[in-house]
């Protein structure tokens, strides 16, 4: 070995060691686990290797209520997020006046702990002994009737779920795409405006092709946050999420480790692989289409 | 499209409270013939692009008016005036091909104007293949080399047969050999279409070499409007003079005594005409000619061969510049071991100047 590759490697060697024990022999780990049959936590036996902690983790309907529930959510919230943030975007970026101020608040949830937006939309939803919340307020005032979003049927505490996720990732995503707005060079809007092109061919032949790369960017990063979703559900409705029919695929990992289920780590290896296979599955699809839309 | 420019003045707010707002371009009149190539000469900051940008739109003018033709199109949008502009970047779209770029003013379109697919094909073919692009139509700009950028650019600015036609530096990114040949080519695009071209630049050898006329700008005032070749050769004052011509014309201070301009103590010119007092003499390098009983004396620094011609560099007293250049055939290359060097001076290469205003002081040649 040469003399500055032995050095290369010697730099390395803290990064490595640290990974090498606390990322990789973990995960190798969980490989294992999840082949091995009736694993003893206690004895560190097991007693067998195959697929059978799979084939139960996929035929217990907790799992399957839980990739039912974490689908639902990055199906609807990562195109409801980007979407509303590329309004948002676009609109602090055709004002001039207050747009710092603006910027701010949008970016607030941003920088605000989990549990105290939880306790904002407790606020906002939650029913008990002294109020019905402020969004039942509004909603007996319209005269309509009163759903209770936290206990009650499984759409409103989809809804209020999903709204809470919108809620929390959109700071950044609006944040990234102002800052790509801002870079689109102001010769090319120039240039469409002596061709008289409409605000809208502007937006849809200039614009968006011109920031492409960082709406795929948040739409990959928001597809692997949506199916890693765990907080959130537990601020909202906290952590006997599978009481309350709203696991998400983490949560169900977590439940099987430590909740009142807990104790099977063979059970969460499979199902925690599993969310890695699919997260792997939609990136690579993710990955192809935008080789295939993504400009330049 | 005859251009007529009308008064044309803007005023840029005062970045700080305090400041004075900045004037970029200064009662700027002059008629633009039909079917010309103009260039709108002039150092950075003085004016030009703001009124390259006046005429295209970008920016309204604070006062005076514009005329295509006879159409006041001073309150225009830039949309409405058929103009097309190429960028000093090009600012060709990067995620569509050649063939889509040119076609994107004719998508533009709307209304009972727009033509139909076919045509708006054909039309796209046809710039393309007036600046000798036709072949790269598939083509992404990031595959192309500078120069082709720039064809495309002109294509696209073309296709909508624009009444007038607008460059903006449109040279400055291309490369010494480039800018050679594109020059020749801007020349030849417009000739070919007829359409009243005007395109700013600060470099003087490019203004002069294709123009029909140059416009000679500084601080947001027009210098002067004239034939390159005019131009040139009878400078309205001191800037004009100075900024044209490489190597630059060689400044003096002397004065007028008697009809003789006096430099220093040597009286080197009949000047007939000129009031005595003092005077900035300017005298292009090419009008010295080496002359053994030569009226105007200098102390030799050294002689650069250039191959066509010479190059003598010498000192004098009342030089403002460091050195004084001249310029002389080679076969007349004098001996560099001499220390005095003297010349006899064409008097129409001579110019004087006021020293206060720095306006032409004429004398009779």
């Amino acid at each position: 070995m040469k003399q500055n590759q032995m050095k290369a490697w010697l730099y390395l060697l803290p990064a490595i060691l640290f990974l090498g024990v606390f990322m990789v022999y973990p995960l190798i780990d969980v490989l294992v686990y999840s082949f091995e049959e009736k694993y003893n936590f206690v004895t560190q036996t097991s007693q067998g290797i195959g697929l059978f902690n799979y084939a139960k983790v996929l035929r217990d309907h907790q799992f399957l209520d839980a990739v039912k529930n974490t689908f639902l959510l990055v199906i609807i919230t990562v195109p409801l997020s980007t979407g509303i943030a590329l309004l948002i975007s676009l609109g602090l970026n055709a004002i001039k006046p207050l747009r710092k101020m603006f910027q701010t608040i949008y970016f607030l949830p941003y920088v605000t702990n989990t549990l105290a937006v939880g306790l904002v939309f407790m606020v906002l939803f939650k029913t008990t002994d002294y109020s019905s919340g402020l969004i039942n307020s509004l909603l007996s005032a319209l005269g309509m009737r009163q759903v209770d979003f936290i206990d009650g049927p499984y759409w409103a505490k989809m809804l209020v779920l999903c709204l809470y996720t919108v809620w929390v990732v959109m700071p950044f995503k609006v944040l990234i795409l102002t800052s790509a707005l801002a870079s689109v060079d102001q010769e090319y809007y120039n240039a469409a405006k002596m061709d008289a092109a409409s605000p809208w061919r502007v937006f849809r032949k200039i614009t968006l092709p011109m920031i492409s790369p960082m709406i795929y960017y948040l739409v990959i990063t928001g597809f692997i946050g949506a199916f890693k979703a765990y907080s959130d559900a537990v601020a909202l409705f906290g952590v006997e999420l599978g009481k309350a029919g709203m696991n998400t695929m983490v949560g169900y990992v977590y439940d099987s480790l430590y909740g009142d289920r807990g104790g099977y780590p063979s059970y969460a290896s499979a199902a925690a692989l599993i969310l890695f296979a699919i997260v792997l599955t939609i990136t690579c699809i993710n990955l192809l289409i935008s080789k295939k839309r993504v400009r330049y | 499209m005859k251009v007529v420019l009308k008064n044309l003045t803007k005023r840029f707010p005062s970045r700080t409270k305090k400041g004075d707002d900045v004037i970029a371009v200064n009662d700027f009149n002059f008629e633009i013939p039909d079917g010309k190539l103009i260039g709108l000469l002039g150092p950075s900051g003085c004016g030009k692009s703001t009124t390259l940008n006046l005429i295209s739109g970008l920016e309204a003018p604070t006062s005076g008016q514009i005329f295509f033709g006879d159409d006041d199109v001073t309150r225009l949008p830039p949309e409405n005036r058929g103009v097309g502009l190429v960028f000093q970047n090009y600012a060709l779209y990067p995620h569509l091909t050649v063939q889509d770029n040119i076609l994107f003013p004719l998508q533009s379109m709307k209304g009972k104007n727009k033509p139909g697919k076919q045509e708006m094909l054909d039309k796209a073919r046809e710039a393309a293949r007036l600046v000798q692009i036709d072949e790269l139509m598939d083509r992404k700009p990031s595959e192309l080399s500078g120069g082709q950028q720039q064809r495309v650019a002109i294509a696209r600015a073309l296709v909508k047969m624009p009444r007038v036609l607008l460059l903006d530096e449109p040279l400055s990114n291309l490369d010494a050999r480039l800018r050679l040949q594109t020059r020749e080519e801007i020349r030849r695009i417009q000739q070919e279409t007829g359409v009243t071209t005007i395109f700013v630049t600060h470099d003087q050898d490019e203004a002069m070499s294709i123009s029909d006329m140059i416009v000679v700008m500084k601080a947001g005032v027009v210098q002067q409007i004239g034939q390159p070749q005019d131009v040139y050769d009878d400078p309205e004052n001191l800037f004009v003079a100075t900024f044209l011509g490489t190597p630059p014309i060689n400044v003096f201070d002397g004065r007028v005594a008697n009809g003789m301009l006096m430099l220093g103590d040597q009286a080197v010119l009949p000047v007939k005409g000129a009031p005595d007092g003092p005077v900035t003499a300017a005298i292009r390098p090419e009008g010295f000619v080496l002359d053994a009983a030569g009226p105007f004396r200098c102390a030799l620094q050294r002689v650069e061969v250039m191959g066509r011609d010479t190059s003598v560099v010498s000192t004098h007293p009342a030089s403002r510049n460091a050195v004084v250049r001249s310029i002389i055939p080679a076969r007349q290359r004098p001996d560099a071991a001499l220390e005095t060097v003297r010349f006899s001076l064409m008097p129409e290469k001579v110019h004087l100047f006021d020293p206060e205003t720095g306006n032409r002081v004429r004398f009779d040649l």
